[in-house]
This record gives C-alpha cells, structure tokens and sequence, in this order.
C-alpha cells in the first residue's frame, strides 16, 4: 500500500469552498489472482447515449478489464451514471432514451439485433444508489428474487444460493437468524449488502456500481468499499463514484469524465488509478483530481 | 456438497436455458384489451340504447323533446314534464348543495380545528357511502311527513297565493325531492371543492393575510378565484350526479307525469319514469319510448360529465380520484 | 382613524370601516359553520331514524325466512339477503380482472396521451346513472336471453364496479416507487413478470381496499337490477333466473301498502348500511394507514 501527497496550488482567501492543501491518497494493491470463475472483460466503443433528441454522452470508448474494479469519476451531471447503465442496457428503459455504438461483454456484443436485453442483465448485474430490496418481499425471497423470477424452483438450490451469495455479500452473519424478516426492516447499510447479495445471486459476470454507497454512513461505506475489493475475485466490478478518495482506495483502473461544451459527457483520461491521481495525462484531469472543479 | 464453481455454472445454465418470449406479448395484449373494454363498454351503452329506442323515436318524432303528454294508453308520449321534473330537481338541489358543499370545504381547509376537520371529513364521506333507497325510504317516511307539516302548511297557508307555494302540499313532492337531492349531491360538491381549495397555494393565502386582510376576506379574495372553475367543476358534476340520481328522487317525489310551478306539486324525473314504468310497460312502443328518455338521459348526462372532469382537470392537476 | 394617535395603540383602537370587516367576517365564518352543520345533520338523521325504524325488525328471520304471503306477519327477506351476496360476489369476480388491467395498462404501459385517454374514459364511465347501466344490459343480456335473469344484473353489478377499481389500482400502482421496478430489471426480470411479480403484490393492499370500495358501492345499487334480475320473491340461486336483492326488496316493501313490509324494509335497509358503511368505512381507514407509513 503506497501513500501518496500530492501538493494542491495556493487556495486564494477568497476561495468559496474550502480546498484541501494536501490529498492522501491510499491506492490500493494490485490485484490478487482470479479464483475458479474469471470476470469478464467489457469493451464500449463509441457510445453515444441520448435523452430523446439530447446527447448526454458522446463517443465514449473503454476497456474494463476482467477481474478488476473500474471507477467512473466526473463532475456531477457528465454523464457517469447513464454509462454504467448503458453497460447493462437500462439506460433504454427510460422512454425516450437510447445508446448508439456498441458494449461488448466477453467479446459478445449486447446491442445487436436478436439480443434480449433481459438476459444482457442477468449477465450483468447492478447495485444502486440507494437500496432498493423489494418492500413486500422477505430476506431471503429478496437474496434469490432473481431466481425466482426466473422460474428456478429447487429449494436446495435456492437454500444454497441464498447462503453463499449473502456469505459473499458479507451479510450472512448478521441475518442468518432471520431469513423471512421483511428486507425493509434492516439498517440502510444492511440492505445495501443485501441488494449486492441479491445481484450476486443470479450469477452475474459483472457487477456495476452506481455511488452504492453514497446514502450510507460513514462505517457502512468502508464495508462496501471492502466488498468491491473482495468481489472482484469472481467478478468484474465498474464503480461509479463522486468521491475521489473512495475511488483511489478501490479501484485499480479509473475512467475520468467531464462535461463537454456541447454539454454531452466524453471520456478524459482512463488508466491505472495509481497513475491517473499521481501523475494524470490531461491538465483538466488534474485539476479534478486537485480539486479545482467539480 | 457441490463446489461453488459447480454451484454457479448450475444456476448460470439454468438462467441461460430458453425462456419463451410469448408472456410480455401476452400480458400486453390482455391489458389493451381491457382498456379497450372500458372504451366498448361506453360506445355499446349508447349503440344499444339508441337501438332499443328505435321504435319509439320513429313513433314520436321530434316533437317528443317538448311534449307534455304522457299517456301510454293512447300511446300519446310527450317527455318535458320528465325533462322539466329532472332540470328543477337537479338544479334547485345544485345550488343549495352548491352553497353547503363549498362551505363545508371552506370550513373543512380554512376554518377547523384540526381534531374536528378529521370526524366532519370522515362523515361527510359516510354521506356519499349511503344507498340511494336508504335516502329513499327515510326520505318517504321521515323527511316527507316532516317537511308536510313544519314547512310546507305554514308556506301554504301564508304565501299560497304565489304560484311556487300553491297547490295542496301532501310532503311528497318536488321540494322533498330537492331536499333530498341536495343531501346526496353535497358530498360530490364537497370532496371535489375541498380538493381544489387545497390546491390554493399557500403563498396566496399569505399574501393576502400579509396586508393585513381578515380571514374571510383572504377567503374571497384569495382563495375562491383561484379556485373558481375548479368550483364549477365540481359543481356540474354534482349536478351530472343528480340528474342520474334515480332511488331516493323516485320514491319522494310523487310520480306524476306534469308540469307544475308549485314546489309542493308532484313531478317525475327521466330516472323515475324509467325505473318505475318500464317492467310495466305492455307495448313495444311503450317500452322503447321509455327507453328514448333512457337515451336522453345518457347523452346529458355524458355531456355534463365530459364538461365537468375537463374542467377539474385543468384546475386540479392531473388525473384525480373524485368520489361521484 | 388617525395615525397621528401613536403607533400600538392606533392598532389596537379599531375604526368603524375596521369594525365592519371584523363583523363580516364573524358572520361569514358563523355561515361556513353552518354549512357543515347543514352537511352533517341530516347524516345524523338517517342514521338514527335507521335505527328506531330498523331495530325492532332486525333478527335472524329477517335474512333467513322466506317472505310470507303479502299482509301476513313474519317471514323475512332471505331470498334478497342471497341474491345480493351472490350477485355481488360474482359482478366483483368478474369486474376486478378487468379493471385492474386497464389499471395496469394506464400506469405501466400507456404513453401520456394514452394514459390520458383511458383515465378519461374511465371517468366518463364512472359517471353514467346507474338506471342507465341497467338498461345497457336489459338490451344486451335480457332482450337475447328472452328473460330477466340474474347474469344480466351481474353485468351491470360489473360494468359499475369496473371504473372504481380502476381508478384505485392506477393510484396504488403509482406509489410503488420506481426504485422497485429498476431493481427487478436489474435483474433480468422482463417486464409483465416485474409488474405481475413485484409490482402489483406491492400494491395489492390498496387495490384490495380498492375492490372493497367497490362492493360497497355496487351491494348498495337498486336501479340497474330492476329491469335486470326484475326481483323474486322465491329463493333462486339459478343464474339465469331472476333474482332477488336486499336494494330491491327495500324498494318494493317501503311503496307497499302493509305495515310488516314497512317494517321489514326498514329492518332491510338497517342491515344494507351497515354492511355498506362497515366495508366502505373500513377501507378508506385501511387506506389512510397505508398511506401514511
């Protein structure tokens, strides 16, 4: 684990916000190796993504690495959220919104005539900003709601399943005495740790993150954070994050966006996260970094 | 115990195996086709009716909007005294439910105290949860003898010289038909009213109170033209409501096909004509005649209700639940 | 009034144009008092007349007797007591399904302008007399049928019950909150399955209240069974038969000229608002708690 400090420029008095002169960035280690079943890379080339006639992304190209955790970083309002959700093919379930371009999963291109969108997303799962367990349903209907779903009835399986993904969600301690307690009756970070349980347990080979921790407390947080750290052993992990030094202490490779003039978000600079906030390409990724927008 | 790389490739299979696609095909197909039933069902109201009132309006022309006789046994069939018995009821009872209505919704959002605005909210709703023969049977045995003897003999004996107050007053009759009318309407009035003065935004209210206006003056000058067409509204569907109201008008108010000015004189509605000859009815051109003043009754009412929800619409935002 | 009279005190001695005001709008206040006053006494009446009318009548032969012959004593309304429980029920099995599709269809899945056009229609359906139902299906099942009967009551009984719970399960569906419905599609959960599955068990307490609302409302009806199921005075439970209800029976003994079907109606309409009132009461209290957690 190297500690970094990066010197900020000279704040001005009069600065409104108050900067930090010194960012302490903890990066973390280089990825251990995969265990039995690898993630899967992701490849984006040249997406552009719309809001009817609007253009909120343009010409957005990325390779996510397998077995790694992306985070997307930008300002608010670039665009980082309606990525990760073009990845998984949600952006669309917004009437009027499409993608043009094309996202690969595993060499497959999931925007292509004949795809089923439904089965791109039991491939690839997703985490939200604020969790969201189903109200009417219980823990463990929750965990393997996916399954369900999807007509998957064997109860052994269903047990085993339920087990190992809140074991992987490092959630299974705490409710293991109370499977059929509604999920609306756990803590915030609970049923954070349960929504992750519930994409693990359809299996997906990507997980994506959009700010999965940004309406918890602080102590919830680092259990999330540790979590992206553990899963990306099984899985291939894209974070999106508005918090820097969250993204330094997870993540092995980073995205930065930003917000073009034409109001579209574009990709800056993509790299490995100990390079992109030590020693960024692009000056308007410093600044970020730096903290001199955004 | 099977390993957990054999534990996911079962369940990624099982996921993976062939879903057929025909549910969400299915499923969408099922939910046009009950909206489209809502739509079916208002056009086969009206085609079947008109249908049914074939006979009778090739038989009575025209000249059955303003016709004054009814006489099924000379085949003679006149519907005004029924158009003319429905129009006072209705709009005798809207405006009295129109004053109470819009009252109790001023007093309800304005006025209350907040541990009294629930129990009067609450049993105003009860109003609207009574059935039409209830009113009916207490307006017959109840209402109609009390009006007979405390109000209607007394107006009798001293005004009876003016026309609205001449002819022998039996109770039953026009005013306990408005009496009662008024009773079922006010609910309608009130929940719709109490809606729109809601609506007001409170920065009005306090602009008025700001320069130093008394309640009832920020009432009338802030809140009411705001909320007036929404008012209106909620006005004509009450008076839609009461046009359609068949029960209780039918059992107060004397079932007598004529036209009278005196409020103590028995009338008939389009709704009490219709409820109370038609299994009687022995000939075609009887019965179909009776089902003309069913179609009359359909269209006005129908042009009344699409007047009124457009109005309250605009008014009150959107698609709101009114309890007519 | 002078200004001159010094600051707190020229606020405090009231002017007569002030004085004015401040009667009119004691009067105004003392009449919107009035006006509930007005909305709430004659409540008051029905209910307590209901009860010195409906009481002595009230026993257990009242819904389990057959009438007697008309004068005679005794006897009680049964046929009518089953005839509305059965036509009812089954004018709610069969309204329910549709309404809560079209429910369906306007919230999830009509554009704006279709939800529009459908909440519309809706309304205006929620709108037409009743008297004017019962004559839709006098010509649609009783005139093909060749008699009156208990299907065609049940018709009207659905058409009535159908833009209720339409427009309640619209509303529930919309309070489902869309984090809900993302979640499932997360998943890879198509989309009627989301809403089968997840959404409507979600709101099913509100639709349930919603269909509630409904009985009440249709148990309560006379005017589209009277050239529908027509009345009988005989048990009948066939459906294509005409058959008694507790409204119509009401109506019929309260115009007769005998005072045990006075008395019976009274007792009759006693037993009709309670039920109403315990199901339609009931619910809106089920539905305000609801809404409030």
């Amino acid at each position: 684990m190297s500690t970094m400090t990066r010197e900020t420029s000279e704040a001005t008095p009069s600065a409104q916000v108050v900067r930090p002169r010194a960012i302490n960035i903890e990066v973390a280690a280089q990825p251990t190796t995969s265990v039995d079943k690898a993630g899967v890379a992701v490849d984006v080339e040249h997406l552009d993504a719309y809001y009817g006639e609007h253009r909120v992304l343009r010409d957005i190209s990325l390779a996510v690495r397998p077995n790694s955790v992306t985070a997307v970083i930008g300002p608010s309002g670039c665009g980082k959220s309606t990525l990760i959700r073009c990845l998984n093919r949600m952006h669309e379930v917004t009437p009027g919104a499409r993608a043009e371009g094309q996202v690969s999963l595993d060499g497959d291109p999931i925007y292509a005539d004949g795809v089923d969108p439904v089965r791109v997303r039991q491939r690839i799962g997703m985490v939200f900003q604020r969790p969201n367990p189903f109200p009417s349903m219980s823990i463990f209907d929750n965990v393997v709601a996916g399954l369900k779903l999807a007509g998957i009835r064997d109860r052994n399986l269903l047990n085993e399943v339920a087990e190992r993904s809140l074991h992987r969600a490092a959630l299974w301690d705490e409710v293991r005495d109370k499977l059929h307690v509604s999920g609306g009756a756990l803590s915030g970070g609970q049923q954070q740790r349960l929504c992750i349980a519930r994409a693990i347990a359809v299996e997906p080979e990507v997980i994506l993150m959009d700010e999965p921790a940004s309406a918890l407390d602080p102590m919830s947080t680092l259990k999330i954070e540790e979590l992206a750290r553990e899963l990306k052993a099984n899985y291939t992990i894209v974070i999106v994050t508005h918090n820097m030094q969250q993204a330094a202490r997870v993540s092995d490779h980073t995205a930065f966006l930003t917000v073009g003039e034409d109001r579209a978000g574009y990709l800056v600079e993509e790299g490995p996260t100990a390079q992109i906030f030590t020693n960024p390409a692009n000056k308007l990724t410093e600044d970020y970094i730096t903290g001199r927008f955004g | 115990m099977t390993s957990l790389a054999d534990q996911d490739s079962r369940v990624r299979r099982l996921l993976a195996a062939h879903r057929p696609h025909h549910g969400e095909a299915v499923f969408r197909g099922l939910v046009l086709a009950a909206s489209f039933a809502v739509l079916a069902i208002i056009v086969g109201l009206v085609v079947v009716i008109a249908l049914q009132s074939a006979t009778g309006i090739a038989h009575n022309g025209v000249p059955f909007l303003w016709g004054t006789t009814w006489d099924p046994v000379r085949n003679l069939f006149g519907a005004l005294p029924f158009v003319y018995g429905t129009v006072v009821t209705s709009v005798a009872a809207l405006v009295l439910a129109l004053f109470i209505g819009v009252g109790v919704a001023l007093y309800l959002v304005e006025l209350a105290p907040r541990w009294l605005s629930g129990p009067v909210s609450f049993m105003v709703e009860m109003l609207a949860a009574i059935p039409s023969v209830v009113y009916g049977i207490w307006g017959l045995y109840v209402l109609a003898p009390f009006l007979r003897v405390n109000i209607e003999t007394p107006l009798h004996r001293a005004l009876g010289f003016l026309p609205i107050f001449g002819g022998f007053p039996i109770g039953i009759g026009f005013m306990a038909a408005i009496a009662v009318l008024t009773i079922m309407i006010v609910p309608t009035v009130a929940a719709v009213s109490r809606d729109v003065v809601r609506a007001v935004p409170h920065a009005q209210r306090e602009a008025a109170l700001a320069i130093g206006a008394t309640r009832w003056e920020m009432i009338r000058v802030a809140v009411l033209p705001y909320a007036r067409s929404g008012i209106i509204g909620a006005g004509i569907l009450g008076l839609a409501r009461g046009v359609g109201e068949t029960m209780a008008v039918t059992m107060v108010i004397g079932n007598a096909p004529k036209i009278s000015a005196s409020l103590f004189a028995q009338g008939y509605t389009m709704a009490s004509v219709l409820a109370n000859e038609f299994t009687e009815a022995t000939t075609d051109v009887y019965r179909s005649s009776l089902v003309e003043i069913g179609l009359l009754l359909l269209v006005v009412t129908l042009l009344i209700n699409v007047a009124a929800r457009l109005l309250v619409w605009r008014v009150a935002g959107g698609a709101r639940r009114v309890d007519a | 009034m002078t200004p001159a009279a010094g600051g707190m005190a020229a606020m405090r001695i009231p002017g007569r144009r002030m004085r004015r005001r401040r009667t009119t709008d004691r009067i105004m206040s003392g009449l919107l008092w009035l006006a509930a006053v007005l909305a709430i006494v004659p409540l008051v009446l029905v209910l307590v007349f209901l009860l010195i009318n409906g009481l002595p009548g009230l026993n257990l032969d009242l819904l389990t007797k057959l009438p007697r012959p008309p004068g005679e004593p005794g006897g009680g309304v049964a046929p009518a007591f089953v005839g509305t429980l059965m036509m009812v029920g089954l004018g709610t099995l069969i309204g329910t399904p549709i309404a809560v599709l079209a429910g369906v269809y306007i919230r999830e899945y009509a554009g704006g302008r279709g939800a529009t056009v459908i909440r519309f229609l809706v309304d205006v359906l929620a709108g037409i007399p009743s008297i004017t139902i019962g004559l839709f299906a006098y010509g649609f099942v009783v005139v093909p049928m060749g008699s009156f009967s208990a299907i065609a009551g049940i018709v009207a009984l659905a058409i009535i019950l159908i833009p209720i719970v339409a427009r309640i399960t619209d509303e529930m569906l919309g309070l489902v909150p869309a984090t809900v419905r993302e979640a499932s599609y997360a998943l890879g959960v198509p989309r009627w399955k989301t809403i089968v599955r997840v959404v409507l068990p979600a709101a099913a307490t509100g639709i349930g209240t919603g269909v509630l609302l409904g009985v009440a409302r249709i148990a309560g009806e006379t005017a589209p069974l009277i050239f529908t199921t027509l009345g009988n005075r005989t048990l009948s439970t066939s459906l294509n038969e005409p058959m008694d209800a507790l409204p119509l029976r009401i109506w019929v003994y309260a115009e007769g000229p005998y005072a045990s079907w006075h008395q019976q109606a009274w007792a009759a309409a006693l037993v009709l608002v309670l039920l109403v009132l315990v199901f339609s009461l009931g619910t809106r209290l089920l539905l305000r708690r609801s809404h409030r957690s």
